[in-house]
């Protein structure tokens, strides 16, 4: 079992979450109460990672961020190190491939909400922050914890961009689906195995747990299920 | 101090609006219409929750909006009860009222969420959540967190349209009684043309984007001003008639191949749109002295314990109904003389 790579995934899907979920929780309830002229084509491009192969999404990456580009000369000065081949960049990455996870789940959490619903929280005098915090993210929350279990699985399983962008290095970008890959390549299947079947019951478990927390939550209100 | 709503606003898109209306301290105005005749959105301008192009919105003189000043709802002092109530369906009853007093202290809070769910009946219900709670009990919890905040103003939007007529009784009377207690001005949107007769001291009668009538009940309803307002008030009979020539104290009107004298003077050679209220018409044994009309039963339908009469005249396209007691023996086709109380027929504006 390579427990570096197992703890390397950990933190880049909790770090994912970090990032990711405040800022798509903003981008899904601007997009779920606006409508606007190009509405479609920017949700369609949020969209884009859904359809597109990781490899990609990663060769862009490698090429926008790489030292060749303006961008990674730039990061370069300005961290002292080029972001592929390091774990912010896998960081970065990351987040981009699951953007459409994190965003889709909250914005349906949103557009559930009756619009009567968020004016009798204005005529009951709450500021929108208030309105926000008690009154649509508990009955947004289900869809906020889709996103959130969507988003960590995902990041455990992602390979492609992983590789793409971060290479294999012990510690710093090889992850747990890229060590079992590579433990396959060496004809260690014994650990290839064990290291499977972990990721296997934790990805039930954590599907379970979060589905009963979100049922929970759900039945708070009258609009929500997963 | 006593307020007063004066609202005077225009719009053009999405659809046009235009209206123009007042509603005294006490007062309960009802917006009486069709559906999508703007109703709805003329009481969510009030709200604050949708903008006029231009136009004023003001509060006893406190301007809410004029074009350029656009307060929000949280700045109106707003009591708003939406069409299914918008309730917060993860709060309980007492905590979706408590929604509305945020600003005070918890205990005041507590003290008078848990006093206006007494008011409107609902002490044994103050933990249960709007799932758990009956069309009515949502409707009331509504009600009370409307009126928690001391509001300005309260709006309903067709708050009893989902009800049961029991329910809905019950209601009429917390309102009636909360009315007389409050003492702000009250706006209440409805199509219901009963609803709008038992609660509002005025009505204003709206269709296609403006407000076509406005006046007390009983006069809006014996005397609309138009065919449309006279439709949207139920009125049955609304026809279409030439003057033929004046006499006397009144003008004689055609109808078919028959004549009618109205106690009215109108201009010969004009075509006039009348109504014949219910009151003003009665059905005669065929050979009545006095007949005004003569025609025959086209349709008969039983509503209950009356007859709905649908009565032919000769030449005449439009059909005469009235209701009659069941007792009364008819049959389709059956001659019957028509006996109109002519002062009580209302002569439309063009």
């Amino acid at each position: 079992m390579d427990w570096v790579a197992l703890g390397l995934s950990l933190k880049l899907g909790v770090m994912t979450i970090l990032v990711l979920v405040p800022l798509a929780l903003l981008a899904a309830r601007w997009l779920a109460y606006r409508q606007f002229t190009g509405k479609p084509v920017l949700e369609a491009l949020l969209a884009v990672p859904l359809v597109l192969p990781p490899t990609v999404v990663g060769y862009y990456l490698l090429v926008g961020l790489g030292s060749q580009s303006w961008l990674g000369q730039w990061l370069m000065q300005w961290t002292g190190h080029l972001l592929v081949f390091h774990f912010s960049g896998l960081l970065i990455a990351s987040i981009i491939v699951n953007i459409p996870f994190a965003v889709q789940p909250i914005q349906r959490g949103f557009e559930s909400i009756p619009q009567e619903v968020r004016d009798a929280a204005a005529c009951c005098g709450m500021s929108p922050l208030r309105s926000l915090l008690t009154v649509e993210l508990p009955l947004a929350w289900p869809g906020i914890v889709t996103a959130m279990v969507l988003t960590f699985a995902h990041t455990l399983g992602e390979f492609g961009v992983v590789l793409m962008v971060g290479g294999s290095l012990p510690g710093e970008t090889k992850t747990i689906a890229i060590s079992i890959y590579d433990r396959v390549q060496a004809m260690d299947f014994d650990a290839a195995g064990s290291m499977s079947l972990m990721l296997l019951l934790f990805s039930i478990i954590v599907l379970a747990l979060a589905n009963s927390l979100s049922k929970r939550f759900g039945r708070r209100g009258n609009y929500h299920e997963i | 101090m006593k307020s007063e709503l004066r609202l005077d606003i225009r719009q053009r898109r999405p659809f046009a609006l235009e209206a123009a209306l007042q509603c005294r301290a006490g007062e309960l105005l009802a917006l009486l219409g069709p559906s999508g005749c703007g109703k709805s959105t003329l009481l969510r301008m009030i709200a604050g929750l949708q903008h006029a192009e231009s136009g004023e919105i003001s509060l006893n003189g406190t301007t809410w909006f004029d074009g350029v000043k656009r307060l929000k709802p949280q700045q109106r002092r707003i009591g708003y009860v939406p069409q299914h109530y918008g309730l917060f369906p993860h709060m309980s009853a007492l905590d979706n009222v408590r929604a509305a007093l945020h600003t005070l202290p918890k205990q005041e809070q507590m003290e008078r969420a848990t006093n206006w769910l007494e008011k409107v009946q609902l002490t044994p219900f103050t933990q249960r959540k709007p799932a758990e709670l009956s069309g009515g009990q949502q409707q009331r919890v509504a009600l009370a967190r409307a009126l928690a905040s001391q509001p300005s103003i309260l709006l309903l939007d067709e708050p009893f349209s989902a009800l049961d007529s029991m329910t809905r009784e019950g209601l009429y009377r917390i309102l009636a009684t909360l009315k007389s207690q409050l003492g702000i001005p009250m706006i209440l949107v409805t199509h219901n043309l009963n609803e709008a007769n038992l609660l509002a001291d005025r009505i204003a009668v709206m269709g296609q984007g403006c407000i076509l009538q406005e006046g007390a009940p009983s006069m809006v309803g014996l005397q609309p001003a138009t065919r449309a307002v006279a439709a949207l008030m139920g009125v049955r009979n609304i026809l279409t008639s030439k003057v033929i020539r004046s006499q006397a104290g009144g003008s004689v009107l055609s109808l078919g191949d028959q004549e009618l004298t109205l106690p009215f003077i109108l201009p010969v050679g004009s075509t006039q749109h009348w109504c014949l209220p219910q009151n003003a018409l009665s059905l005669a044994a065929s050979q009545h002295e006095h007949t005004n009309l003569k025609g025959h039963i086209s349709n008969l339908v039983r509503l209950g314990e009356q007859w709905l009469v649908s009565v032919n005249l000769p030449e005449l396209t439009e059909t005469i109904e009235l209701q009659c007691s069941v007792t009364t023996p008819l049959a389709i086709h059956q001659p019957v003389d028509l006996i109109l109380q002519t002062q009580k027929i209302h002569i439309l504006e063009a």
